[in-house]
C-alpha cells in the first residue's frame, strides 16, 4: 500500500507528502496555491460584510439619500460606517497598540500593573474564546478526514460542557491534579459518546451523519433544558449550573477579569496529538483512508465501520472537551444556550484550515480574535453580532467553492483534485 | 442432498425472520399492557371527541366513550394476536405488522393519558395536519430536487429566509397573497444559488446546502434584530390567512374537519403533492427528469440538457419551498421570530427519506411527524407526567429512529449527490 499521496488535495496535505521528484520551488508555489483560495475566501467575505455593514447604516442611508448633490458626502459616510466598524472589531479583539505601549510604559514607571493588564485585556480574551474553536474545529477536522460531516459538534459541545460541569461541581474535596483531569475527562467521554452514537448509526445502517448528527444537537438543546431546570439547577431562578469548584477550574495566568488560562495550551496539545494520530498512526492511516476512498479501503480489508465509529467517537471527544475547556476554563457554570453557534463555526474553521491540524489551529486564531471583536464591534459600532454569521457563511461558501474564487480573481486553475468530502443518502 | 441443504437452511431461516418479528411483536404488546393497563381505576372512561369543539361547519357526531382498562386490555390481545399469527404463519406485509404495532401503542398511549379526561381527537388530527404541512413542503422541496439528483439541503435556510421575507411584504403592503408571492421568490432566489454553485462550480452539495443554512440564519437573524423586532407594526405584522371551510366536503363526519377546513396554504401543500405526483410519474417531464437522477450520462446521450433539468428541478423546488417558508409566518403566527423554523427543514428531509422519495409517501412520513408534534402540546396540555422537555425530543427521536432503520430499503435516485460533468 502506497502510503505517499502522489495527488496533492485541498485538505493540505501536499505540504507534506508531495514527491521530492516534483522539485522544491513547485512545492513552494503549491504551497501558496493552497494558502491562496481561503485568504482570498476571507477577503471576499469581509467586503460583502462590509457592504452589508454600510447598508445597514442609518448614517450611511442617509448619506445617500443626497447622494446627486454631495456624492463624496455619500463616499465618505460609507467608508466611515466601515473603517469604524472593522476598527471596532480590531479592538475589541487585539486591543490598540498606543494603550499597550502605555500599559508597559506606566508598569515600568509606577509598578501598577492595572493599565498593562486593561491594554491586553482583548488580547487576551481572543486568545481565551479561540481555546474552544481549535478544539471544535479539530472535532470536524477530524470527521472530514474520514469523509464524513460532523454538523453535531454543537450537541457535543454542549453534553460535554453539562458533563464537565456536573463533575466539576458535584464532587468535593479532591486536589485539583485529580479533580480538573477527572472534569476534563468527562466532558470528552460525553461528547464522545454524543459522537458515536451517529457514527454507528452511520456505519451499521448507512444514515446519513448530517441529518442524525443534526436531530441529536436538538435533543441535546431539550435536554440541557431539562437538565438546567431541573436535575442540575442551582438554587435560585435562573436555569444555570452551580459554580464549579476551585479544584475543577483550569489555571488562571492572570488576576480577573483576564480569563486566559491552561486550556489554550490543552488545545495546542490536542492539535499535536490529532496531528500524530491521523498521520503518524495506523489507525489514522486507515481513517484518511477510509475518507478518501471507502471502496477502495474496503477492498483492501479496512473494516468501514469500526473508521467511522472511531472517527466519530474522537470528533465528539474533541467537541466534548471544547465544551469542558469552555466551562472549566472560562465561564465556570453552564446556562443555556451554552454553545449557540459553536457548531457552525467549527465547520468553517475546519474548511478554513483544509482539515489540517495546523490549518485549523491558524483557522481558530483568527475565528476566535473576530468573534471577540464582533461584541465589542456590535457595542461601538452598533453592528448586530449575526453580521459575522453572515461573512462565515460566505467565507465557508468560497472556500468550499475554489472555482468560483478563481472565477471571480481570474485565477488560473492549479492542478488539484477535489476530494469527495461527503457522499449522498444510500449507503 | 445439495436440496435438502438448502431447504434446511431455507427453513431455519424462515423461522428465524418469523420469529424477531414474531416476538417483538408479544413484547410489545406486553408492554402496552404493563405500562397502560396498570392501575386503571375501574370504570375509568376517556372520551374522545369527534367533533371539533365549537365547530360549526360539520355535522356533529357523538363523542366516542371508552372504557380505559377494556380497551388496553383489547388492543394488548390484538397486539398478542398479530404476533401469535406471526410466529405461526408469518405475515407476508411487514408494513401491516409495523402500522398494527404502531397503532395499537399509539391508541393505548392515548387512552391511557387521557384517563378520566376527555381529549379532542379530530382536533388533535387537524392539528397534526396543519404541523405537518410545512415539514411536507420541505419534504416535497427535496423530492423534487433530488430525483433529479440534487441534493438540497439548504432547505432549512430557504425557509426562513422566506418565512421573513413574506411576512415583510406581507406586512408592508397589507395584503397576504403578495407576502406569499415574495416567499415564493425568495425561496426559487436561494435554490438558484444553490442550483448555481452546485451545477456550475461544482461545490460539494451538502456543504453549498450547510453554507446557505448558516447564511440564511445568520442574514434572517441579522434583518430580525435590526429591523423587524423594533418596527413590529410596520414590518412585521401580517396577519394570517384565514381557514376556508370547502361548502360541501367539510361536511363530512371527521374528514371534513381534518381536511377541508384549513387555510390556502394547506391546501396548496394538498394539491402540490397530487400535482407532483402525477407530474413526476405520469409525464414525459417526470420521466426526464428521473432519468437524469438515476443515470445523467444516459440521459445526456438520449439528447436530454442535464443541467438545465437540474437547474428546473432545484428551482421549482425552491419555489415549494418558499411556500413552506411562508407557511410559519404569514401561514401561522403572522410574524418573524429568530430562528423560528426549528429544524422543521431537516425533519422534511427525513421525511423525504422515509416517504422513499415518492410525493405521496413524503406526505404520509411528514403526517407521522406532525402527529408527534401536536401529540407533544396535547401531552402538555393533559399535564401527563412526561416532562415537557422529553415530548419536545421526540420528533427527533422519531426522525433518527426512521432514518436508521429505513435506509437500505428505500433507494434513493442513483446519481443523487453526485455533480455532473459533461463530457
Amino acid at each position: 500500500m502506497n502510503a505517499k499521496v502522489t495527488q496533492t488535495n485541498p485538505e493540505g496535505s501536499a505540504q507534506k507528502e508531495a514527491p521530492k521528484s516534483e522539485g522544491e520551488r513547485k512545492k513552494g508555489s503549491k504551497f501558496l496555491q493552497i494558502l491562496l483560495v481561503p485568504i482570498l475566501a476571507l477577503l471576499t467575505g469581509f467586503i460583502i460584510g462590509a457592504i452589508v455593514i454600510a447598508l445597514s447604516n442609518d448614517a450611511v442611508i442617509a448619506a445617500y439619500r443626497n447622494f446627486f448633490h454631495a456624492p463624496g458626502a455619500a463616499l465618505a459616510a460609507t467608508w466611515k460606517a466601515i473603517v469604524t466598524a472593522y476598527g471596532a472589531l480590531f479592538n475589541g479583539s487585539i486591543g490598540s497598540f498606543t494603550e499597550i505601549r502605555q500599559g508597559i510604559q506606566s508598569y515600568y514607571a509606577t509598578g501598577d500593573s492595572k493599565p498593562f493588564l486593561l491594554a491586553i485585556y482583548p488580547f487576551t480574551e481572543s486568545l481565551a474564546t479561540v481555546t474552544p474553536y481549535i478544539l471544535a474545529g479539530l472535532a470536524v477536522a477530524v470527521g472530514f478526514k474520514c469523509g464524513l460531516f460532523n454538523i453535531g459538534a454543537e450537541g457535543q459541545f454542549g453534553i460535554g460542557a453539562l458533563c464537565s460541569a456536573f463533575v466539576g461541581y458535584s464532587i468535593h474535596g479532591l486536589p485539583w491534579f485529580i479533580h480538573l483531569p477527572l472534569a476534563l475527562l468527562a466532558g470528552a467521554a460525553g461528547g464522545a459518546l454524543w459522537g458515536a452514537i451517529p457514527g454507528y448509526l452511520k456505519g451499521l445502517t448507512g444514515a446519513h451523519e448530517v441529518v442524525i448528527t443534526i436531530m441529536m444537537n436538538y435533543i441535546s438543546f431539550r435536554l440541557s433544558d431539562w437538565l438546567l431546570n431541573g436535575p442540575m439547577k442551582a438554587p435560585g431562578y435562573r436555569p444555570l449550573t452551580p459554580v464549579v469548584e476551585s479544584s475543577a477550574m483550569l489555571p488562571r495566568f492572570f488576576p480577573d477579569p483576564l480569563r486566559f488560562n491552561w486550556g489554550f495550551f490543552l488545545a495546542l496539545a490536542m492539535a499535536v496529538f490529532v496531528y500524530w494520530f491521523l498521520f503518524k498512526t495506523t489507525i489514522g492511516f486507515e481513517i484518511r483512508a477510509v475518507g478518501a476512498n471507502p471502496d477502495g479501503a474496503r477492498y483492501a480489508g479496512m473494516n468501514i465501520v469500526r473508521n467511522f465509529v472511531i472517527a466519530m467517537t474522537l470528533s465528539g471527544g474533541l467537541a466534548g472537551l471544547a465544551g469542558a475547556t469552555q466551562v472549566l476554563g472560562i465561564d465556570h457554570w453552564v446556562g443555556q444556550g451554552f454553545s449557540a453557534g459553536y457548531g457552525f463555526d467549527s465547520i468553517a474553521i475546519a474548511l478554513l484550515g483544509q482539515s489540517h491540524p495546523l490549518g485549523v489551529v491558524l483557522a481558530a486564531l483568527l475565528w476566535g480574535t473576530l468573534r471577540s471583536g464582533a461584541t465589542r464591534m456590535q457595542s461601538l459600532a452598533g453592528v448586530p453580532i449575526e453580521i459575522i454569521s453572515i461573512i462565515q457563511g460566505l467565507v465557508i461558501v468560497f472556500v468550499a467553492a475554489p472555482a468560483f474564487i478563481r472565477w471571480i480573481y481570474r485565477i488560473r486553475a492549479i492542478s488539484v483534485q477535489t476530494t469527495v468530502l461527503t457522499r449522498g443518502w444510500g449507503k | 442432498m445439495a436440496t435438502n441443504l438448502v431447504n434446511k437452511n431455507e427453513k431455519k431461516s424462515n423461522l428465524r425472520t418469523r420469529l424477531v418479528p414474531g416476538i417483538f411483536l408479544i413484547v410489545a404488546g406486553m408492554v402496552i399492557l404493563l405500562l397502560f393497563g396498570v392501575n386503571i381505576q375501574s370504570g375509568q372512561q376517556t372520551t374522545f371527541g369527534l367533533t371539533p369543539l365549537g365547530d360549526t361547519n360539520v355535522i356533529p357526531i357523538p363523542d366516542l366513550v371508552l372504557p380505559v382498562q377494556g380497551a388496553i386490555y383489547i388492543l394488548a390481545l390484538i397486539t398478542f394476536f398479530v404476533g401469535g399469527w406471526q410466529l405461526a404463519r408469518g405475515v407476508r406485509s411487514t408494513t401491516l405488522l409495523i402500522g398494527a404495532v404502531a397503532f395499537c401503542f399509539i391508541a393505548a398511549f392515548l387512552i391511557w393519558a387521557a384517563r378520566g379526561k376527555s381529549m379532542d381527537l379530530v382536533g388533535m388530527m387537524n392539528t397534526s395536519m396543519v404541523r405537518a404541512t410545512p415539514i411536507a413542503l420541505a419534504a416535497l422541496c427535496g423530492v423534487v430536487s433530488e430525483r433529479a439528483g440534487v441534493v438540497n439541503i439548504a432547505l432549512e435556510g430557504i425557509m426562513l429566509m422566506s418565512a421573513l421575507t413574506s411576512v415583510m411584504v406581507a406586512t408592508l403592503s397589507h395584503n397576504l397573497y403578495a407576502g406569499l408571492l415574495a416567499g415564493i421568490l425568495t425561496g426559487m432566489f436561494v435554490a438558484a444559488l444553490h442550483a448555481i454553485l452546485v451545477i456550475q462550480f461544482k461545490v460539494d452539495q451538502i456543504i453549498s446546502g450547510v453554507a446557505i443554512n448558516i447564511i440564511g440564519t445568520g442574514a434572517t437573524s441579522f434583518i430580525s434584530n435590526r429591523y423587524m423586532q423594533t418596527n413590529i407594526d410596520t414590518l412585521n405584522n401580517s396577519g394570517v390567512f384565514s381557514n376556508l371551510p370547502i361548502p360541501l366536503l367539510v361536511k363530512i363526519p371527521i374528514l371534513g374537519p381534518v381536511l377541508f377546513e384549513n387555510n390556502l396554504i394547506v391546501y396548496l401543500m394538498l394539491i402540490l403533492v397530487a400535482v407532483i405526483y402525477v407530474l413526476l410519474f405520469y409525464t414525459p417531464w417526470g420521466l426526464r427528469t428521473r432519468a437524469v437522477g438515476e443515470h445523467p450520462k444516459a440521459a445526456d446521450t438520449l439528447g436530454i440538457n442535464v443541467y438545465l433539468t437540474r437547474y428546473i428541478n432545484v428551482i421549482l423546488g425552491g419555489l415549494i419551498a418558499g411556500i413552506g417558508g411562508s407557511y410559519f409566518t404569514i401561514g401561522s403566527v403572522g410574524r418573524f421570530d429568530q430562528l423560528m423554523t426549528a429544524g422543521k427543514g431537516f425533519i422534511g428531509l427525513a421525511a423525504m427519506i422515509f416517504g422513499n422519495w415518492n410525493p405521496i409517501g413524503a406526505l404520509g412520513s411528514s403526517l407521522i411527524f406532525g402527529f408527534a408534534d401536536s401529540l407533544q402540546v396535547k401531552m402538555q396540555i393533559l399535564q401527563t407526567p412526561i416532562h415537557t422537555e422529553f415530548l419536545q425530543m421526540a420528533p427527533y427521536i422519531v426522525t433518527i429512529v426512521v432514518l436508521a432503520g429505513v435506509v437500505g430499503h428505500v433507494h434513493p435516485p442513483a446519481a443523487d449527490g453526485t455533480a455532473y460533468e459533461k463530457q
